[in-house]
């Protein structure tokens, strides 16, 4: 019987693209489709009806929501190249930080992203706070995952995407080489992957899209 | 040998979610009991990041973050089943758990400490929420299924810890009309009697739980 393989995602959605990313990882066939957020499908609706958004992965018409989520489902179901490690104390830590990435880092890159002028400066220094985490994590690797891309990398590939983007917009460095090598080397590192840079939203239609949400934030300078 | 230590507190329902996994498990394990307004400086090691308990250390190796340890239980040990073996099936798991942790438990505090206008407001937020979890309940004993599993672990807090809050709040909140199987769910779990030898007693959380009501009313 032929698999059935669904992802709903938008155009920029970082989360769906976690997704994006494993599925290609994993050598997997799917279909597409491309959600307009602001005038969401019945389908969508009704395969996520509590949170209403994508990513959603439908296999075999049973849906998973949540990216992470389907990461991991999507690792237990396909077994080749695997995404988590196999040690439960690693498998552990991947989880930890992913989940550390989502509730704190995003946060604070987003504060970072939103203020100006003094109130940036500290915001910046209190994400480095967070890098600081993140440039432990890297030690002695190349990926999160250790030589190749996985779930941890995946998790994160928001980062590599978007800090780039935001230091265009705002002309601040978010993410200091000097201070944080490995955490720089990572953002490279995963967007010269072949697999990853593939996939990547356009960037200047990111450019657009970071500035008109920076657009209410910005004081009126006068 | 193994040697398991588990960093917490007697009242937090999340230091209890591992202890019933624990138990499930049949682990032996070390309770440190933490004071959270002077926490130790093992805790501080263990748990840079978060500076919080519950804090699982298996031969050294600490591990944060209830649901994540949870998870490593589940792979570590051997013992009754926390998570489904089926794919589909653990990713619901997964789901409803972080359903729990990102929406109930928020609205549920949020009914609880919330005054005035937005009191009302709060408390129609939570059974609205709550009401999602009713219809996923409906005609399963357990949100694990005949046993309990991940979710129910997951759940002390919105099926032992949230009645009595709500009652000390004078908050009615799991009512038959509006979450009957919900409320359906909950007798079940508090008669289920693997998970009332893993809650704390209910009249000293009462005098735990009043102690700060009482603190938060009166510095308003």
């Amino acid at each position: 019987m032929a698999e059935e393989l669904k992802l709903f995602r938008s155009w920029s959605s970082p989360f769906a693209l976690r997704a994006v990313h494993a599925l290609k990882i994993k050598g997997l066939e799917y279909e597409t489709i491309l959600e307009d957020l602001k005038n969401k499908s019945d389908k969508l609706l009704e395969y996520n009806p509590i949170y209403k958004k994508v990513p959603v992965l439908v296999h075999n018409g049973k849906p998973i929501c949540e990216s992470l989520v389907i990461l991991e489902y999507i690792d237990e179901t396909w077994k080749q190249t695997p995404l988590l490690p196999q040690d439960p104390y690693e498998k552990a830590m991947a989880r930890f930080w992913a989940k550390f990435g989502d509730d704190k880092v995003m946060q604070s890159v987003w504060t970072a992203f939103i203020s100006q002028g003094k109130d940036q400066e500290e915001a910046i220094a209190q994400a480095g706070g967070d890098f600081r985490f993140l440039e432990e994590q890297l030690k002695g690797k190349k990926f999160f995952g250790g030589e190749t891309i996985g779930y941890l990398d995946l998790a994160f590939g928001w980062f590599a995407n978007l800090t780039g983007i935001m230091e265009v917009i705002t002309g601040q460095k978010l993410v200091n080489a000097e201070e944080f090598p490995l955490l720089s080397a990572w953002i490279n590192n995963f967007a010269d992957d072949p697999v990853i840079k593939e996939l990547w939203p356009p960037h200047y239609k990111m450019v657009e899209k970071f500035q008109a949400m920076r657009e209410p934030y910005l004081k009126k300078v006068a | 040998m193994a040697e398991v230590k588990l960093f917490g507190v007697w009242a937090s329902p999340f230091s209890r979610r591992i202890e019933m996994a624990l138990k499930l498990k049949g682990v032996k394990y070390e309770f440190i009991e933490e004071d959270l307004k002077k926490k130790s400086p093992l805790l501080l090691k263990y748990n840079p990041v978060h500076k919080q308990i519950p804090v699982l250390v298996h031969n050294g190796k600490p591990i944060a973050e209830s649901l994540v340890i949870l998870e490593y239980i589940d792979e570590t040990w051997e013992g009754p089943a926390i998570l489904p073996k089926d794919p589909y099936e653990r990713a619901q798991a997964r789901f409803w758990a972080k359903f729990l942790d990102e929406k109930c438990i928020p609205a549920m505090w949020k009914a609880c400490w919330s005054t005035g206008d937005e009191r009302e407001k709060a408390r129609e937020e939570v059974i609205e929420i709550l009401g999602i979890l009713d219809n996923e309940i409906k005609g399963k004993k357990f949100f694990g299924g005949d046993n309990i599993g991940l979710v129910d672990i997951a759940g002390n807090l919105i099926g032992y810890w949230f009645g009595i809050i709500t009652e000390l709040a004078g908050l009615e909140i799991v009512t038959e009309d509006k979450l009957p199987n919900f409320r359906k769910w909950i007798n079940e779990y508090n008669n289920c009697s693997f998970v009332k030898e893993n809650l704390p007693p209910k009249d000293k959380l009462i005098v735990f739980l009043k102690a700060r009501f009482e603190a938060f009313n009166t510095s308003k």
